[in-house]
């Protein structure tokens, strides 16, 4: 007999978290004291990265039953934002300790920002049409920022959008710093971004998103997801709830986007393209779009697969492999017959634990 | 609940596929780098192990591709040549998609199979990403094409290829020094960092030495295809020369549609613009006059050493002519080897750091003569000092330009 | 003004092949309700296909053009019955993303066989079909591609509202379940569909690559996403929508280069789509559908 019983919602949400935590002290064991391969530790960061991404994206396509294939955009927003903040105050503020928590907060505040502006026109639209306008503010976004210029000289700040008004600036030579480059985008960002890290961020995204799944509005938002008339019908207002869903998810896609931009010397606006919200949206679905435990544990798969088979001697029949993974993932997932095999055994499961009950 | 089976299948796909990449690490280097075709195996003392970074899966596959062929090539010729110093060459190409974190993670997996000397990456944005990576481990990294200024900002890293500013200025040097134009219209890819790079450079020396840009015109890699509108302003400007600061792809249909709208301007491009021709294929007409600054040109090459690289290329991949990347990287694998040899380096065993501090000893001085032409290096930049011939197209071939 | 003409004529001319890939997009999300985002990706095989056809094997061109569109009637098919049919009752997503791997495979598949070079393609439209006005020169592509696509677009309307098979498609794409009670073969009505998309990608693949005259593994990419933006813009679903979509934005996009900036173009076409879909939010042409409680 128990003393006490947790709520089966709050029960699944504590052994999210000690999964996340029994992960974190796990790896950072092995790769503190264990022999881990180069590989592996490149790996870990990305991969949090992804995870942050892609439970983002869940709240929205998952919890919210709405389209969007903007992700890379709020990645980006937050990447820009992030890095451009680290590089310009690299000597301003010598800690990381104390910027990179700052950088973090600021990019995703931006996202942040910018989710809710495109979501006031977003959430007015259903379905597909939702899925195309965020596909297209994905593309505006990485087409602007591949424009922009940002320096310095003694003069003070130069911004400008397009290569033209930055070649026909008179710079003085001497005190000139490049910033952000157009297409080149920006160099030399502060590699902070640690395992650890990720781990205490994707632990606080977990933590927040989580109670607001289980709170009043995430209600809101998974009975309108659910039966969108019957929710209104019943007196839902659900436009609050989305949007504050909507706003959360580009928060922390943001804040993903510094994670990454964090951990490599280069950024460009043209890794945050149409086919990385894809793959994300391939991570959130193939995790089964409800619980943000089976997203993480898809993103991981998915993510690590086609950097495992780079030790396979295949080089071009890498992504090929991927391909068919993925499109057999999806089949066996959703056929009838594999349903039916499932429903058996799950039957014959259930009925075992029963007898060994009685016993 | 519901999706564990899959889940597990997966897991399943991918520890099988880790499990089988370790067997395959340990008993099959030579499978995996393909040099043991060389009837002299064994003869080695031992193999000094090469790595290359590039794409050969997106959208910029092609030039990854050729990158990876002329690498296994000249790794190919100098080991069924007797290797260097009674070593032979092993090699070990990792696909990066043109990006950045995949170029790290290709990075990472090479360094965990024991590379010692890393020819890439191919292009501009990765290696930027890796060149912080190999600072670290003190590897000698030679990029043949990462032509970003960024792209080898570490003491251990060079490159073949000229650098983005350095053509920029040159080619607008050129167009003043030898008036090949007056009134230049520019049409380069802005979402391209080697395009954008040229052009933001010979802007700025356009002005400084007055050269009049009447028309600049962008496109991106996302809309590539349709340049009627870029072509008609260019048309509309009165410009007497076309300066084309692209790859030889998008430069091939902008000749097609060119043509179809009449346009008949003189044009001028800078070293990307190699290939054309065969791009172009049965209209190769089109690139009648159509002048370069380039090192290499495969098509109507007069040097020796050009002559035979382009033979043994087309002999070893289906007839494909090679471009301007295969050729910065056959020189890259000798320039290797010819560092190797002056610095006397006979052990293959030696550590990556000790083998790179030889190398780039051994560089300081080293004249190369490559079939990108004779270059020597600035220890401390990293950057080739190599000339760039000016070239034109004539009767389906590259032909020097008289000054 | 005559620059302003010519800029206009390449828009249409762009949009044309906007318009006859958005045509098989539309079909299939109209009637399958599913965003096949492989679509592209066939018609970069039929491309390949014409190629060899072409240049490779020396035929003419009625018999590449015929084998192109037979290619991709055959290739679509295959997709539909190994990875579509199996997920008809699954969500719309499982079945988007199977899409996504299809697509990937096909590139990748192309990579292995076709390498990555770009090739050159021989245009199959003579050179004597340009027709010139005045100053403006249309190049026979052009023409074909706008007739080619009007046909189409004639074609698939009578057929949709008079023949039995398009009734069907009608009954299918309004209520699946109700149609199928009605007697209708559902399965074999979205096959069919798969089908003709599936054609229209082939005729599309050739007019695709004889216009830009070039064809790589990623070839169809591009101009899938935006034929797919173009079939949203006309209204997903309504077939005249597809052509009017599509012919919009090749517009859009060649007069934003002309006139704005030739540097963000890419993000001037998806602000017009965006602003588009505000005011009308189910496109140029689409139909507001009730729903029914």
């Amino acid at each position: 007999m128990k003393k006490f019983t947790l709520s089966k919602p709050a029960k699944d949400r504590y052994i999210t978290y000690g999964m996340l935590a029994v992960i974190a002290l796990v790896v950072q064991l092995y790769i503190t004291y264990g022999d881990a391969s180069r590989s592996f530790k490149g790996l870990l960061v990305p991969t949090c990265v992804y995870i942050l991404a892609a439970i983002a994206l869940n709240l929205v396509v998952g919890i919210s039953g709405e389209l969007s294939l903007g992700q890379a955009g709020f990645m980006c927003i937050g990447a820009y934002v992030g890095s451009t903040f680290s590089v310009m105050t690299e000597e301003l503020i010598a800690s990381s300790a104390l910027r990179f928590p700052l950088a973090l907060l600021l990019g995703g505040m931006v996202a942040a920002v910018f989710g809710f502006l495109i979501g006031i026109p977003v959430l007015r639209l259903r379905g597909d049409y939702l899925a195309i306008v965020t596909l297209a503010f994905g593309e505006i976004i990485k087409s602007v920022f591949n424009n922009i210029y940002l320096s310095t000289d003694k003069n003070g700040l130069f911004f400008s959008i397009g290569v033209e008004s930055k070649a026909n600036h008179e710079f003085d030579a001497a005190t000139q710093v490049d910033y952000i480059k157009g297409a080149m985008g920006i160099s030399g960002t502060p590699r902070d971004s640690t395992f650890l890290i990720c781990m205490v961020v994707i632990f606080i995204a977990m933590f927040v998103m989580l109670n607001f799944i289980d709170s009043k509005q995430g209600r809101a938002v998974m009975a309108s997801r659910d039966n969108r008339i019957a929710a209104e019908a019943m007196g839902v207002n659900v436009t609050r709830a989305k949007m504050t869903a909507f706003v959360m998810s580009a928060f922390f896609a943001g804040v993903a986007g510094v994670l990454y931009s964090h951990n490599l010397n280069t950024l460009q606006a043209s890794t945050f393209n149409y086919n990385l919200s894809i793959q994300i949206l391939v991570f959130v679905v193939l995790g089964g779009m409800t619980k943000m435990r089976s997203v993480m544990i898809a993103t991981i798969i998915l993510y690590v697969l086609p950097e495992a088979l780079r030790g396979f001697n295949l080089s071009n029949y890498r992504m090929l492999i991927y391909a068919i993974a993925l499109i057999a993932m999806m089949l066996i997932n959703n056929s009838a017959a594999i349903k039916r095999v499932r429903e058996f055994l799950r039957a014959k499961f259930a009925r075992n634990k029963n007898v060994g009950g009685e016993v | 609940m519901k999706k564990i089976l899959a889940l597990v299948l997966a897991c399943v796909l991918a520890l099988s596929m880790v499990a089988c990449a370790d067997t395959s690490n340990n008993g099959g280097n030579a499978a995996q780098t393909g040099d043991a075709q060389g009837n002299n195996d064994g003869a080695f003392t031992g193999y000094i192990k090469i790595g290359g970074i590039g794409p050969t899966t997106g959208g910029a596959a092609s030039y990854g591709t050729a990158v990876m062929n002329a690498i296994k090539l000249a790794v190919d010729e100098i080991n069924a040549a007797g290797g260097v110093n009674g070593m032979g060459f092993a090699f070990e190409w990792q696909d990066d998609e043109h990006n950045a974190e995949k170029a790290v993670n290709a990075y990472n997996t090479l360094m965990d199979n024991d590379m010692q000397v890393l020819i890439g990456t191919v292009t501009s944005a990765p290696c930027i990403a890796v060149v912080a990576e190999a600072k670290e481990d003190n590897i000698f990294m030679l990029t043949p094409s990462g032509s970003a200024v960024d792209s080898i900002a570490a003491p251990n890293a060079f490159r073949v290829c000229f650098s983005d500013p350095n053509q920029g200025v040159g080619a607008a040097n050129y167009i003043k020094e030898n008036n090949i134009g007056t009134k230049i219209a520019v049409i380069y890819n802005v979402s391209d960092p080697y395009s954008n790079g040229i052009y933001e450079k010979f802007k700025a020396q356009a002005a400084t030495i007055g050269l009049e840009i009447v028309a600049a015109e962008a496109f991106t890699n996302d809309s590539a295809t349709d340049f009627s509108v870029q072509i008609q302003k260019v048309k509309d400007s009165g410009a007497d020369l076309l300066f084309l600061p692209i790859y030889y792809e998008a430069a091939a249909l902008i000749l097609t549609q060119a043509d179809q709208a009449n346009l008949d301007v003189a044009m001028f491009g800078c070293d990307g613009l190699d290939g054309v021709i065969g791009q172009l294929g049965d209209k190769a007409a089109l690139a009648e006059g159509v002048m370069l600054l380039t090192p290499f040109a495969a098509i109507g090459a007069t040097d020796e050493k050009d002559i035979a690289f382009t033979n043994a290329y087309k002999a070893a991949y289906k007839d494909e002519i090679p471009n301007q990347f295969a050729a910065d990287a056959y020189d890259a694998v000798y320039i290797v080897k010819a560092a190797i040899e002056k610095a006397g380096v006979t052990d293959a065993s030696i550590s990556c750091s000790d083998l790179c501090d030889k190398i780039i000893e051994a560089l300081d001085g080293l004249t190369f003569e490559g079939v990108t032409g004779t270059m020597t290096w600035d220890i401390e930049t990293g950057e080739p000092n190599k000339t760039a011939d000016a070239m034109v197209i004539k009767d389906g071939a590259y032909v020097a330009m008289s000054k | 003004m005559s620059s302003f003409f010519s800029y206009l004529i390449a828009g249409i001319s762009l949009g044309g092949i906007y318009a006859l890939i958005a045509l098989g997009y539309t079909m299939v999300y109209g009637i399958a309700k599913m965003l096949n985002f492989a679509h592209g990706d066939v018609i970069m095989i039929g491309g390949y296909v014409a190629f060899t056809a072409i240049s490779t094997m020396q035929q003419p061109v009625w018999i590449a053009v015929p084998c192109a569109i037979i290619a991709c009637i055959l290739l679509g098919v295959v997709i539909e019955k190994v990875a579509y049919k199996p997920l008809r009752s699954a969500t719309p997503l499982a079945v988007l993303i199977t899409a996504i791997g299809v697509s990937y495979l096909l590139q990748n598949v192309a990579l292995l066989i076709f390498g990555s070079q770009a090739r050159n393609f021989t245009s199959v439209v003579p050179d004597d079909f340009s027709v010139s006005l005045g100053s403006i020169n249309i190049s026979g592509e052009t023409v074909v591609t706008i007739l080619a696509s009007v046909a189409i677009m004639v074609a698939l309307t009578l057929f949709v509202n008079h023949t039995k098979s398009g009734k069907a498609m009608q009954a299918v794409s309004e209520d699946r379940g109700a149609a199928q009670l009605m007697g209708i073969n559902v399965n074999r009505t979205i096959s069919l569909t798969f089908a003709i998309g599936s054609a229209l990608a082939g005729v599309a693949s050739v007019l695709l690559c004889s216009t830009y005259p070039q064809i790589s593994p990623y070839t169809g990419a591009m101009p899938g996403i935006k034929a797919f933006t173009a079939a949203v813009f006309g209204g997903i679903g309504s077939i005249p929508g597809a052509m009017i979509g599509g012919v919009v934005l090749g517009v859009i996009e060649n007069l934003s280069k002309a006139y704005i900036s030739s540097e963000l173009s890419d993000a001037i076409v998806f602000a017009v789509l965006i602003i588009v879909l505000l005011v009308k939010p189910t496109g140029l042409l689409g139909k507001k559908i009730n729903e029914k409680v």
